[in-house]
Formats: structure tokens, C-alpha cells, sequence
């Protein structure tokens, strides 16, 4: 099955005219992924690659092609409009790409899907692919994945497509892989995914990639412990080295107390029973022990 | 490590104290009477204005002034004079800048009062809870780490819920936790709502008053405030611009800030220029495992086009502490060709030769390498980061 994106997911596209949804979206269609339409208020009408339709509303996609899911490349100022535009419009899944949001326009946007059942990835995050059904809704490099039965989940973006590369390249495939973001405010957290991957039949074992920065990985640890996971977890915590009160890119990336350092993260992962890996090149070969171990 | 703890420009702007009060005051909150000045000359004119006894406090983006010597109570204009002397054209060290310090060019010279209670109030944004969190604490006057390991019990907290903002009651339920006299329920609540319409307006990623007083007399002042903005929010905060100071930055950060470069000086010699935050961070964990030490953490971010790249580049060149430099580039939105060209210009526009050791994987990765080899034959190509590092070594063998 995968999680969150596969087979039956029917995509649109919100900002798919601007610089950054025309390249993604052009490759997430060679991937092979059903874009049903694009959106972008003021160009309904048009066709983009000459087959995809756009539509000024996200209403009108999901009433007129039945969009189900909804990816943004919308630019920072309009991102939390539309993010809230496709949660009211009816669509399942909102997959945030856009980076820099405001964190007020987060707490707000947050705030009203709590009492909605939309659930929203990111946003500042690269998306989430499942290979087996040729499912891209991102922006990560479609070659490196490979179909498999291995979940990953990380924070971050480049260094997740190392993760998932050091997989593919020791023969590792992946069911689905889903990044949550680099900002401290996303809308969904490890928590959220470790449990969808627990109840995913086609998930034997599950990649966890966190950084310095917040409780998130503490919170994941908590959920591990408390039996919410049962299948085998590899972890890579990025930051170690990095010195306190200095921000790594991300806006979640600072250690702001003892909580958020990178051997705090670790030592709360093993503590849950997940492998920690030491590099993200030796991660590869860290899960064919793990999945050794696990089948003996 | 860890001997230079300013936070750096990426993603928050932070504001001088007067600044703050300022943005404060005109949400009506009182604060003492008091004026900037920039020269020893109007310090001592603001303090006639002001009155004595007073404080004379450098503005500069750090915590722990007093420890500094950078508040100073005054007797007279003439010692608000020789205090502001003292102080402006210098760099303050405090326990929370770089050894260094940061420079002084404006005093603010304020008001003595007679306090009665030190509070402390802040409101950040909770990632936990999605929403703004207002602190309050008994304890003001100390920094709220150390109200946090000395009187964690101290420490209240009360979410808000976004939709209908910070309430009075909320506020008069924290000046009962601090166990102020009820006849000061009101006006502190009063006062926390002011702060947070601020927090709101000028979209903060921090506002702290530490401390707020209570004096004598029974009037509510904002006697320390601290405001940083959310860099994300740019858009629509028209007055940030002007609110900037540069100087308060390392110079190289700075000029990263301006470049819109994440950058944050290390004490390492190898320059890292990689793409992602993550990456960025991980590939400075294997540098270090590998027994050398990273300059720098550089994103140079996704979509690099030769000229940010070359920018990215200059400002590792530029930091005389780099001996070597490692590239480390996942091609995805980001090209390797671009890449490539953007480190050529860098490095003939600086004129210096360092040792260079590349990565490229990904879009036009081998495009990437054929520019770099004709342009910088003696750079060392690598497949992978443990490749790199061994690379790096050899260099520093050599």
C-alpha cells in the first residue's frame, strides 16, 4: 500500500505556472506520477505540458478531476492562503513545499486544520515518494529511489536523498519516503508517520533521520517506547557537532537546551531500541544488519 | 567550539533594547524616561533631560551587559558623559557574545526607579503546542535559563489559543501564580496583552521584557526589553529594513545574511560549501569524526545560481582560518555545472589557491567536474563523504 502518496492518489498542483511548479511538475510526470491538474488563480483555462489542466480554484480541480491530493510551490507570502485554500476545497492530503512561511501564518494555519481531518506534510520539505507506484509528490531526485519495503522519514531534504541513495546502493528499496520539514511549526510530526508506517503492510522497517533542534525525535523516542512501534527502526541524528545557540539553516535547527542536542536525541532513540546509525553512508549497510537480525 | 554563542542572522532579526521599547511603547506600555545618544557630548545632554540618578546601557544584540560593564548607574551628566565614553567605539564582551565582543555606537540613558517587583514575561512561538506561549516569572531580573535550572517551579506558562488571542483572565491567572497583590492583576494583564498584540503585529519570534517592574509608586514599566522578528516576515514588516544593525554580526555572517546565505563561522579550518541544512550539518559531523574540524556551516541552498555560489564561496575564501575546502553537493533543484562555475569565479576573484575537495552527485554532476578540472586541475574528486574526509587528511598530512 504505502503511506500518504501511491497509486490512488490524484494530484494537483497549486503554483504549477511559477519557475519551481513547471520543473517539478514536468519531472514528477516523467516519474510517472497522475497530475491531474494545476492551479493558479488568474490562469484557469491554460494547459500545462499541453495535457495537464489549470484551474483558478482548488475547488474546481477536485469537483471537475477529482484531485485528492495537493502539493505547493506557491511562493512564502501566499503559501499559508493556499494551504488553507486546498484544506477547505476537499482534498486529503496537503503537501507543502514552499520555504520561509511565516511562523504566525503557520500557528494560524495549524490552528484550523486541528479541527479539520486534512492532514498537511511540511511545510520546507522535500515531499514524499513511493516508488513502487511511480508516486512522486516532491521535489527530491526521482533515480536514487528504488521500490522496496523500507520507510523513511527525515526533517531534512538533501540529506535525506543521501540516506535514501546509501539504501538504494546496497540494494535497500523503499516503500515510501516522506520528509516533515526543517521549521519548528509543520503539520506532521515523526509521530504521525512512525505510526503510519507501523500499520503499513508493505513497511517492513523504517529509516528515522533527525537533527539538533526541538523535542521531536525525544517525542518519537516516547512513542517507540510506549509499543507504538514495533518494527525495527535505523536513526540518523545530523548535528553533532554542531555548537549551541547557533541556527543550522533550518529555523528548527538550533540547540536552544540540553533537550535539543544531538546526543540528547541519540541516546533517547537508543534508549526506544532504534539502531543508530554513526553516518549517513554507513546507513546502508547498518539496515541490511538490522533486517538481517530481524528475519533470523 | 562554542566560544563564539551569538546567534546568527539567519532567520530572526534582533533589535537593540531602545528599539524594542520603542515598538513597545507604542502599544502603550510605559517605559522609563530616557534617549539614545551616539556621542559622550549627548549622553551627557540626554542625562540633564533625564534627571539623576540614571543608567547609562550600551545597545548591542547580547544578554549579560552588566557583567560586562555595559550598564552603568550615573550620578551626573558629567559621569553619563565619561560612562558613554567608555563605552561607545568599544566592543562589549558579556558572557553572551563572541570573545570579541560586539561593538558599541549608541547608549541609552534612562531613568533610575524605585522597584518594588522584578517580573519576567516573554512569549515565543511553542512548537509543541503550535502556538504562542506567553512565560511570566516571579523571578525577573535573572536570565530565564537560569530562572529555568535554579526555580524551574518559577516558570508559568499559558498557551494561546490563536483565534481569540491572549485573554485578560489568562493574564490576571498569571499575576495570581505570582503571587502579586490582586490590585495588580489588571494592569499586568493589561500589560501582556499589549505585548502580545506586539508579538502579533510585528510578527516576533521573541518578545521579552526581563524584567517588568512594579515600582514603589505602583506604576508598571518595561524596564529590559528584547524583540527579534522572524526574517520570514519580511514581506510584510516594511520597518525592518531600517531596524537592522549589521554590525552586530560576525562580519562574515553578515555578509552572508545580506547574500541571503545560511553561514555560521566556526573555529575549524576546512571550509564547507554543501546544499541543505541537513547535509550541511551532517557532512560537519564526518569532518569531525574524521579528526579535522569544519570553518564553517555553509547551505548554499536549492536553487544555487552561479553568482549566489560564487558569493557562498567568497565569504569561506574570506575566512583567513581556511586551509582547506570541502564540496559536498547533492545535484537536484540545485545544478552541479552551476555549482562548479560559481567556485571558479570565487576563487579567481580572491586570488587564493587552497586545496579543493569535491563531491558531486547528481544533475549534471559530470558537466560540474569538467569545469572544475579544467579551471582547478588540482582538485581532488570524491564519490563520497567518507572519501572526502579521507581526502582532507591526506591534505593536512601533506
Amino acid at each position: 500500500m504505502s503511506i500518504l502518496v501511491g497509486k490512488d492518489s490524484r494530484i494537483v498542483v497549486q503554483g504549477i505556472t511559477g519557475k519551481q511548479g513547471g520543473f517539478h511538475s514536468t519531472q514528477m510526470l516523467e516519474y510517472g506520477t497522475n497530475i491531474v491538474a494545476g492551479v493558479t488563480p488568474g490562469r484557469g483555462g491554460v494547459k500545462f505540458n499541453e495535457t495537464v489542466p489549470v484551474f483558478d480554484a482548488v475547488e474546481t480541480a477536485v469537483r471537475e478531476v477529482g484531485a485528492n491530493t495537493s502539493i505547493i510551490f506557491v511562493p512564502a507570502p501566499g503559501a499559508a492562503d493556499a494551504v488553507l485554500e486546498a484544506a477547505a476545497s476537499g482534498v486529503s492530503l496537503v503537501i507543502c513545499i514552499t520555504e520561509g512561511v511565516p511562523a504566525m501564518d503557520m500557528v494560524g494555519v495549524l490552528s484550523y486544520l486541528r479541527n479539520s481531518n486534512v492532514r498537511l506534510i511540511g511545510p520546507n520539505c522535500p515531499g514524499a515518494i513511493s516508488p513502487a507506484s511511480l508516486c512522486r509528490v516532491g521535489i527530491m531526485p526521482s533515480e536514487i529511489h528504488s521500490s522496496g519495503r523500507v520507510g523513511v522519514v527525515s526533517r531534512s531534504g538533501t540529506l535525506t536523498y543521501e540516506a535514501v541513495n546509501a539504501l538504494t546502493q546496497v540494494g535497500i528499496g523503499q516503500s515510501t519516503c516522506v520528509g516533515i520539514g526543517g521549521d519548528p511549526l509543520v503539520g506532521t510530526s515523526f509521530v504521525d508517520v512512525l505510526a503510519m508506517f507501523e500499520d503499513d503492510e508493505e513497511t517492513d522497517a523504517i529509516v528515522l533521520i533527525g537533527e539538533i533542534g526541538g523535542n521531536r525525535e525525544q517525542e518519537a523516542a516516547e512513542f517507540i517506547k510506549s509499543g507504538g512501534v514495533s518494527k525495527p527502526i535505523v536513526g540518523l541524528i545530523a548535528g553533532q557537532s554542531a555548537p549551541p545557540r547557533k541556527r543550522m539553516g533550518h529555523a528548527g535547527a538550533i540547540i536552544t537546551g540540553k533537550s535539543a542536542t544531538a546526543e540528547e536525541k541519540i541516546r533517547a532513540l537508543s534508549e526506544a531500541g532504534v539502531t543508530i546509525a554513526s553516518s549517513v553512508e554507513g546507513l546502508g549497510e547498518v539496515m541490511e544488519q538490522v533486517l538481517k537480525g530481524s528475519s533470523a | 567550539m562554542g566560544s563564539n554563542p551569538t546567534p546568527s542572522a539567519e532567520k530572526i532579526m534582533k533589535l537593540h533594547e531602545y528599539q524594542a521599547k520603542s515598538i513597545l511603547a507604542s502599544y502603550g506600555m510605559p517605559v522609563p524616561r530616557g534617549g539614545v545618544a551616539t556621542t559622550p557630548q549627548e549622553a551627557r545632554d540626554v542625562t540633564r533631560h533625564v534627571g539623576t540618578p540614571a543608567f547609562v546601557k550600551a545597545q548591542v544584540h547580547a544578554g549579560g551587559r552588566g557583567k560586562g560593564g555595559g550598564i552603568k548607574l550615573i550620578q551626573s551628566a558629567e559621569q553619563a558623559e565619561d560612562a558613554a565614553a567608555s563605552m561607545l567605539g568599544s566592543r562589549l564582551v558579556s558572557p553572551q557574545t563572541s570573545l570579541t565582543g560586539a561593538p558599541v555606537s549608541r547608549v541609552l540613558v534612562e531613568e533610575c526607579l524605585d522597584v518594588e517587583y522584578e517580573l519576567y514575561l516573554g512569549i515565543v512561538i511553542d512548537a509543541i503546542a503550535q502556538a504562542p506561549v506567553v512565560i511570566a516569572s516571579k523571578a525577573g531580573g535573572m536570565e530565564i535559563e537560569e530562572i529555568a535550572l535554579e526555580h524551574p517551579d518559577l516558570i508559568l506558562r499559558e498557551v494561546v489559543q490563536p483565534t481569540v488571542g491572549f485573554r485578560a483572565y489568562q493574564g490576571r491567572r498569571l499575576a495570581h501564580a505570582m503571587e502579586l497583590p490582586s490590585t495588580l492583576a489588571n494592569p499586568v494583564a493589561d500589560q501582556i496583552m499589549r505585548l502580545y498584540k506586539a508579538f502579533v503585529d510585528k510578527d516576533c519570534s521573541l518578545a521579552e521584557i526581563n524584567p517588568l517592574v512594579i515600582t514603589k509608586s505602583g506604576q508598571v514599566m518595561v524596564l529590559d526589553a528584547k524583540i527579534s522578528i522572524d526574517d520570514d516576515a519580511a514581506f510584510r514588516q516594511p520597518d525592518m529594513p531600517g531596524l537592522r544593525d549589521w554590525t552586530q554580526e560576525d562580519l562574515l555572517e553578515a555578509r552572508a545574511g545580506q547574500a541571503g546565505i545560511a553561514y555560521v563561522k566556526l573555529d575549524g579550518d576546512v571550509g564547507c560549501l554543501v546544499n541543505g541544512a541537513g547535509l550541511a550539518m551532517a557532512t560537519m559531523d564526518s569532518i569531525k569524526v574524521s579528526g579535522c574540524s569544519p570553518a564553517n556551516f555553509l547551505d548554499v541552498g536549492g536553487g544555487a545560481e552561479p553568482i549566489r555560489v560564487a558569493e557562498a564561496m567568497g565569504i569561506i575564501l574570506a575566512d583567513p582560518q581556511v586551509k582547506r575546502v570541502l564540496i559536498n553537493v547533492f545535484g537536484g533543484i540545485a545544478r552541479c555545472d552551476d555549482i562548479a562555475e560559481g567556485i571558479v569565479r570565487a576563487f579567481s576573484d580572491s586570488g587564493k589557491d587552497l586545496p579543493l575537495v569535491v563531491r558531486f552527485l547528481g544533475t549534471n554532476k559530470d558537466e560540474g567536474i569538467r569545469i572544475l578540472k579544467k579551471d582547478k586541475p588540482n582538485t581532488v574528486f570524491v564519490d563520497s563523504i567518507s572519501e572526502a574526509t579521507e581526502a582532507l587528511q591526506e591534505i593536512t598530512s601533506r
